[in-house]
């Protein structure tokens, strides 16, 4: 059998279309950023403008103007486009109601991503830079977020106060520093200037070991805004060893399902040298390997 | 009215590619087939009617290139339309209705391996407000599947059971191109070509080529034991642009199949061939024509497993026919579809007696 023979081949028509009364004015307005429909016999409004609608009746010359916006009806997501797509990244297909119109335009959405894409989305009209009087004078539609940026930003300049400022300045040196009401005796770390059960000034600083008991635990898994750790991770109530009050604190050196209340935990510190006037100088609390403690030791500080 | 029914059908197998065949060379084998399978010749065929587009060859005019597939000469009387040769079946059955002739040939042929499918039938859209923006095929009907889901008649899940059940039904059918048992959950990993449509929830591109013999009242009967009778046959068409339609409907289906008796006669439907070639618009044509769970709704495998453009729908009617001329059904229902998003259909009831 004798070999197939095959080439490249291109097909091309030339051809100019005239455009007529309807279609000629609606794509004649584009270039000057007008979007038209036209009216029909039973009052509704087509957009993009035809000669006839759906019933065969001629439609009736009488056009007007539309906002540059609409709903998207149905789209479909693109995302490697083929040659002859308008983009030549991923964009979505959609049939766009505009606004004040009954029936629906075939175009292109830029949404950068499918996520932003659904069905009764609202979008924009977005006209290209140069015209041409053809329907790629709508460059393309874009998605319209029906909310406004609304930022805050003020600027403070804060102190923590006497007793807090102490005790940033002992976890600067390696040191946890609490305030004692002298009359009741109980210590609270971080110093709090006064003692709630009492309501005396804790008049004395006391410095107390970075070791103590994790009362209670959780296990962060969800993500949320601001997060700086990624999930899973855990956080615990630590009651050192001398206060009556509980610090929070990462813990982790040891597997999640084994963290338990009543374990005893120590500070892992960072390097000396990087040491601030911040919490963040533990990097969290491992535990120190010793037994557990009873319940009743802790019950009063949960 | 005359009767008039389909007595035989001949098709090449729907491939990836044909290499070796220009049109003649498709066209001959089905024609000189269908013929011979019921005793005639170019020379008993009262009229000759083709379904085709130049666009898939590239070639203007292609479709006259195709009579040298077969004898036309001394000169025939002959037509063509620019669309699925089911259509050209439609005008060869008006044909056969004025009376003065009892035979009719109709024959389609399909080369979708030559060029870029899916941007030759953006030529089906308007070319003032769609054509310019490249709106391809996958992504129309990716349009209609979306509506589909948003308005909760169907889920991907949905689409890829058809998939699943029309490549099944297909491995009994040597002519079909894609077949076999195909995973559910692995159709709905794969990505997306235009969402919500994945390469399995699309037709293939085949190349093939099918010829049916059409015959009048006792011309039939002398041909063959059991005619495949049109009961009726009729085609509706829609809007053209997408934007004037519920493209999770189809009225023109709908529509066609009342006007084609579906409703009528009697009983049950053995079997539907609907041309489908993408998965959700089986959906939408089986609610448009109520064809229920009890219907067999392609055992060939349909458009999802061979679809050679232009041809897929005669195959329909063969393959529907096919099921009548071996006695398998009483009652068949043939469907094709043509245009962007099942714009225009045709339907017909086929029966034996």
């Amino acid at each position: 059998m004798s070999e197939i023979l095959s080439a490249p081949y291109v097909l091309e028509y030339t051809y100019t279309r005239s455009t007529g009364p309807v279609v000629g004015r609606f794509l004649e307005s584009l270039r000057y950023e007008v979007l038209e429909g036209v009216k029909t016999a039973d009052g509704r409004v087509l957009c993009p403008p035809l000669e006839y609608d759906e019933e065969g009746e001629p439609t009736t010359n009488e056009f007007v103007q539309l906002r540059p916006s609409g709903t998207v009806k149905s789209w479909s997501w693109v995302q490697e486009p083929r040659k002859g797509h308008p983009f030549d990244r991923p964009f979505a297909w959609a049939l766009i109601q505009i606004d004040g119109s009954d029936n629906a335009m075939v175009h292109a959405v830029d949404a950068g991503k499918a996520k932003r894409m659904k069905t009764g989305m609202r979008v924009r009209l977005r006209w290209a830079d140069e015209k041409k009087g053809t329907i790629r004078d709508i460059a393309c539609f874009e998605p319209m977020a029906p909310f406004l940026p609304g930022p805050v930003h003020l600027e403070y300049d804060v102190n923590p106060g006497k007793h807090y400022s102490a005790y940033l300045r002992g976890l600067q040196e390696g040191k946890f520093i609490g305030g004692r009401d002298p009359e009741a005796g109980k210590v609270y770390v971080p110093p709090r200037g006064a003692d709630p059960m009492t309501g005396n000034p804790t008049s004395e600083y006391v410095e107390v070991p970075d070791v103590g008991v994790l009362t209670t635990f959780t296990i962060i898994r969800i993500p949320f805004e601001g997060q700086k750790l990624k999930p899973p991770y855990c956080f615990g109530a630590i009651v050192l060893d001398g206060a009556d009050s509980p610090i929070y604190h990462l813990i982790s050196g040891v597997p999640h399902d084994e963290i338990r209340m009543g374990m005893r935990v120590k500070a892992n510190w960072k390097p000396r040298d990087e040491w601030e006037t911040s919490l963040e100088n533990i990097l969290y609390f491992e535990p120190t390997g010793e037994p557990d403690v009873p319940f009743d030791s802790y019950k009063e500080h949960l | 009215m005359r009767d008039v029914a389909i007595v035989s059908f001949s098709q090449l197998p729907s491939v990836k590619a044909i290499d070796a065949a220009d049109e003649p060379e498709l066209v001959q084998p089905v024609t000189a087939d269908a013929m011979k399978q019921v005793g005639l010749t170019q020379d008993d065929i009262g009229f000759t009617c083709s379904g085709s587009t130049d666009y898939l060859p590239g070639r203007p005019f292609s479709f006259v290139a195709a009579v040298d597939g077969l004898k036309a000469f001394p000169p025939i009387r002959e037509s063509h339309v620019e669309m699925d040769g089911a259509f050209a079946l439609y005008e060869a059955w008006v044909r056969l209705l004025h009376g003065d002739i009892d035979t009719a040939l109709v024959f389609s042929f399909g080369k979708c391996s030559l060029g870029p499918v899916p941007d030759i039938l953006n030529l089906q859209n308007d070319p003032y407000y769609v054509q310019p923006l490249g709106l391809d095929s996958i992504s129309a009907a990716a349009l209609q599947a979306q509506a589909m889901i948003d308005a909760g008649k169907a889920t991907e899940r949905d689409f890829a059971d058809v998939v699943a059940r029309n490549r099944r039904n297909a491995i009994d059918n040597p002519n079909a191109q894609i077949k076999g048992d195909f995973s559910v959950d692995a159709m709905l990993e794969e990505p997306y070509l235009s969402s919500p449509l994945r390469k399995s929830f699309c037709p293939p591109l085949s190349d093939s080529a099918a010829a049916i013999v059409l015959a009048a009242g006792d011309r039939a009967r002398e041909l063959v034991k059991r005619p495949a009778w049109i009961r009726g046959i009729d085609h509706r068409t829609e809007p053209h642009a997408l934007g004037q339609r519920d493209l999770t409907t189809s009225p023109s289906s709908t529509l066609a199949a009342e006007k084609a008796g579906l409703g009528k006669g009697k009983g049950k439907l053995d079997v539907a061939e609907l041309h489908a070639p993408f998965a959700h618009q089986e959906i939408i044509l089986r609610e448009a024509m109520g064809l229920g769970e009890d219907v067999n709704v392609n055992p060939s495998g349909g458009a999802l497993a061979a679809n050679s453009l232009m041809t897929a729908g005669l195959i329909r009617f063969g393959e529907a026919a096919s099921r009548i001329l071996s006695g398998d059904a009483s009652r068949a229902l043939a469907h094709t579809t043509n245009g962007v998003c099942l714009q225009h259909n045709l339907v017909a009831v086929l029966e034996g007696e």
